[in-house]
């Protein structure tokens, strides 16, 4: 059986090594990024890649150390670096004896005979083209209860009566989703899953702010990579709600454009125009569109020297005049570290609160939905 | 009074420049460049620039500045492809967002949007609106801008024959000598590869073109290498899809390969995106050419003339030596 990997992107890798494994493939389970992952990257990227490549560099000298012969990534749908990392990564990994393939996913729509090729090659097992897509309904349905549990936990940590008690349910529930196989099993898991992070106690009481995430995909769904940002903001008592999750940004690449989608695009168009690869554009579209409903501040999150969130922040910063929004932008390296971290994610949220403190009292109607 | 525009002296500026002072001059437009960047300049720039942002774009933002308040318009195309097939750096797309939301107190800016894939006449129409800002006739732009690709056809030849991008400007629109006299090919021959707004300009890459020439050094950029023999080069499987890149990246595999030059002297700004992964695919591809040393030179507005210096030095003996002890074994 070829042994198989792929990039770690938060819990999706339950769901990734279900597929694989149903295709007749071994998995080698990406691990989660931490100090040796980051110390192997930095040592073998480029200084001045972007963070995220430096992980997934990382994340393949340790699986490739763990005997994986295959890794399976995508290929990138806007002009950015991440379109031709597969390549780099490649070069990079022959140059220090790992010798591993590199199978590049690109968007079905475009490359469709590339597509079916790629999963091919991946379909050890041999299976027919309906089993295989059997398996590829599953692996999303599997998908989308692991993204809909940790927006839930979202909506339950700022509110959870005692410290720490979401982010526990939400480990074992994620191991019920793991555990689940058949279309019923994933669905019942799913749900389990769900309720029991809904019962965990709340205070209904408590002032809660709220933030929108916005910012560059691989920084947003690896929690790893932004020290656990959306842990920091919730046990601060801040609900979040992120931009992007993999269930949804695959949806808009691979089969149409959402309404959501586009009303983003719409939203970012005074102010930037076109897509300018990455996901700049949305990143300002979704910034105002969290304005026009109420939410109290925006946080970005991108690697250092990010192209299209530099262009962004760029933006942004008229974009929060015009639009009244506190915006709060993390460059994300190798360097950076929790505790400076949190100390400004403290004073944002402080000055979040003030401001709505101040305007509540001025008398103004604050609209939140 | 005729109207003035504004063109920043960056980026862009070292390869359309001639096409775009043609085309307004012959619009009866008058042009006003912010010239050789100096120290205030990219003080500026950076000043008010995002500090993340590369230095080549808080240049720009520098250039922007110092000419405001002197034009009635500024020229910030959004340059998003011109070859039909690599387009530019994601900074060069959301440049005029850029300009029009972080700096404040700017004249109207003239961002026409220059894509190519829109169709075979898509730059004439770029051109076209351009000049209907102005409120021309189209026959009027139509001649002006036929005279401008004629000043593109002679700028990019020039360059071709071996001149740098200032110096074909010199010739074209201040009657220099076309004769690259001081190109004689005596000694070591080196490429400097890099961005031309990076390696042209004289400042922001502590005059490393011409510092190699004082020693003595015949120096080629990627603008005097003719673009088909870059795009067959190309050794990757995935083009690199910014236009800069491909042809910096490509310029190195070919002359990797044709062994042409005595060094390879690879010129990045520091938080460049693109560069991060053109420099390693370089470095990886010159461990396979060990013939041709190569360097990697990083800028940030900080580089000091000393530093440079010395590492040039140690570079440039380095690759004496070794030419030195080829030729002796060649003779034995
Ligand atoms: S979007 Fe940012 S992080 Fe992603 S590849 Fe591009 S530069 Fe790197
Ligand atoms: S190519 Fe590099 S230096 Fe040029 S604008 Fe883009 S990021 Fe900046």
């Amino acid at each position: 059986m070829p042994k198989v990997t792929f990039p770690r992107m938060g819990e999706s890798y339950r769901c990734f090594k279900m597929l694989m494994n149903d295709l007749g493939n071994e998995v080698i389970i990406p691990p989660r990024p931490n100090k040796k992952t980051l110390d192997h990257g930095v040592r073998h990227s480029p200084e001045f890649a972007c963070l995220p490549l430096k992980i997934l560099t990382g994340t393949y000298i340790e699986t490739c150390q763990m005997g994986a012969e295959i890794i399976v990534t995508s290929g990138g749908s806007g002009p950015c670096r991440a379109g031709l990392y597969g390549q780099l990564h490649q070069k990079i990994l022959k140059s220090i004896g790992f010798p591993v393939d590199i199978i590049v996913f690109e968007a079905p729509k475009s490359h469709p005979i590339d597509f079916i090729r790629k999963v091919n090659r991946l379909n050890a097992g041999r299976l027919s083209y309906r089993a295989v897509w059997e398996c590829i309904k599953r692996g999303w349905e599997k998908l989308k209860y692991l993204d809909d549990a940790e927006k839930m936990t979202h909506v339950a940590r700022p509110r959870e009566v005692n410290r720490g008690e979401t982010t526990r349910v939400y480990r074992e529930v994620l191991e019920w989703i793991d555990s689940a196989y058949t279309f019923k099993e994933i669905r019942e898991a799913g749900e389990a899953a769900l309720d029991t992070i809904r019962a965990v106690p709340q205070d209904s009481a408590r002032q809660i702010l709220k933030v929108g995430i916005v910012g560059e995909i691989y920084v947003l769904l690896e929690p790893a990579s932004n020290l656990e940002m959306e842990e920091t903001l919730g046990n601060l008592g801040v609900e979040v709600h992120r931009s992007m999750f993999l269930t949804g940004w695959t949806r808009d690449n691979t089969v149409k454009e959402t309404s959501e989608h586009l009303s983003v695009k719409d939203a970012a168009r005074p102010y930037i125009p076109l897509c300018i690869g990455g996901h700049g554009q949305e990143t300002v579209g979704h910034t105002i569109l969290y304005s026009k409903e109420g939410y109290d501040g925006v946080v970005q999150m991108a690697p250092f020297t990010c192209i299209p969130e530099i262009v962004a922040r760029t933006i942004l910063t008229r974009v929060s005049r015009e639009h009244s929004i506190p915006v709060m932008t993390f460059f994300l390296d190798e360097q950076t570290g929790k505790a400076g971290m949190s100390t400004r994610v403290e004073a944002f949220v402080d000055l979040m609160r003030r401001k709505k403190a101040l305007f509540k009292s001025s008398g103004a109607r604050l609209m939140v939905n | 009074m005729a109207a003035r525009v504004g063109i920043p002296s960056s980026l862009f500026y070292y390869v359309h420049f001639p096409m775009w002072q043609t085309f307004f001059s012959e619009l009866g437009i008058e042009v006003v460049v912010s010239g050789q960047t100096t120290k205030n300049l990219l003080d500026a720039g950076v000043k008010e620039a995002l500090a993340d942002a590369c230095v080549p774009v808080k240049l720009f933002f520098g250039h922007v500045i110092s000419l405001k308040d002197k034009v009635d318009y500024l020229f910030v195309p959004r340059m998003v492809c011109l070859n039909r097939k690599t387009i530019y750096c994601p900074k060069f797309l959301g440049l005029p967002d850029m300009i029009r939301h972080g700096l404040s107190g700017l004249p109207p800016l003239i961002d026409v949007q220059m894509d190519n894939r829109e169709g075979f006449a898509a730059q004439w129409k770029a051109y076209l609106q351009i000049g209907s800002i102005f409120g021309l006739g189209r026959l009027k732009i139509l001649r002006a801008y036929i005279k401008a690709t004629g000043s593109a056809r002679r700028f990019k030849s020039l360059l071709l024959e071996g001149l740098s991008p200032p110096e074909a400007m010199d010739v074209l629109f201040k009657g220099g000598s076309a004769s690259p006299a001081v190109k004689k090919r005596s000694g070591l021959v080196f490429a400097v590869l890099g961005y031309p707004y990076e390696v042209h300009d004289p400042f922001i890459s502590v005059g490393l073109v011409n510092k190699l020439q004082k020693m003595g050094i015949t120096v080629i950029t990627m603008e005097n290498l003719s673009p088909g023999k870059l795009s067959r080069a190309n050794i990757l499987e995935k083009k690199m899809f910014w236009t800069f890149s491909d042809i910096a990246l490509n310029a190195a595999y070919h002359l990797f390969k044709a062994g042409t030059v005595d060094g390879i002297i690879h010129l990045t700004a520091f938080g460049c995106g693109p560069d991060s992964m053109v420099d390693k695919l370089m470095e990886i591809s010159s461990k396979d050419y060990p013939e041709t040393p190569f360097m990697s030179v990083t800028i940030d507005e900080h580089t000091g003339d000393a530093g440079i210096s010395t590492r040039l030095e140690a570079f440039v003996d380095m690759v004496k030596r070794k030419k030195e002890a080829r030729e002796r074994l060649c003779q034995r």
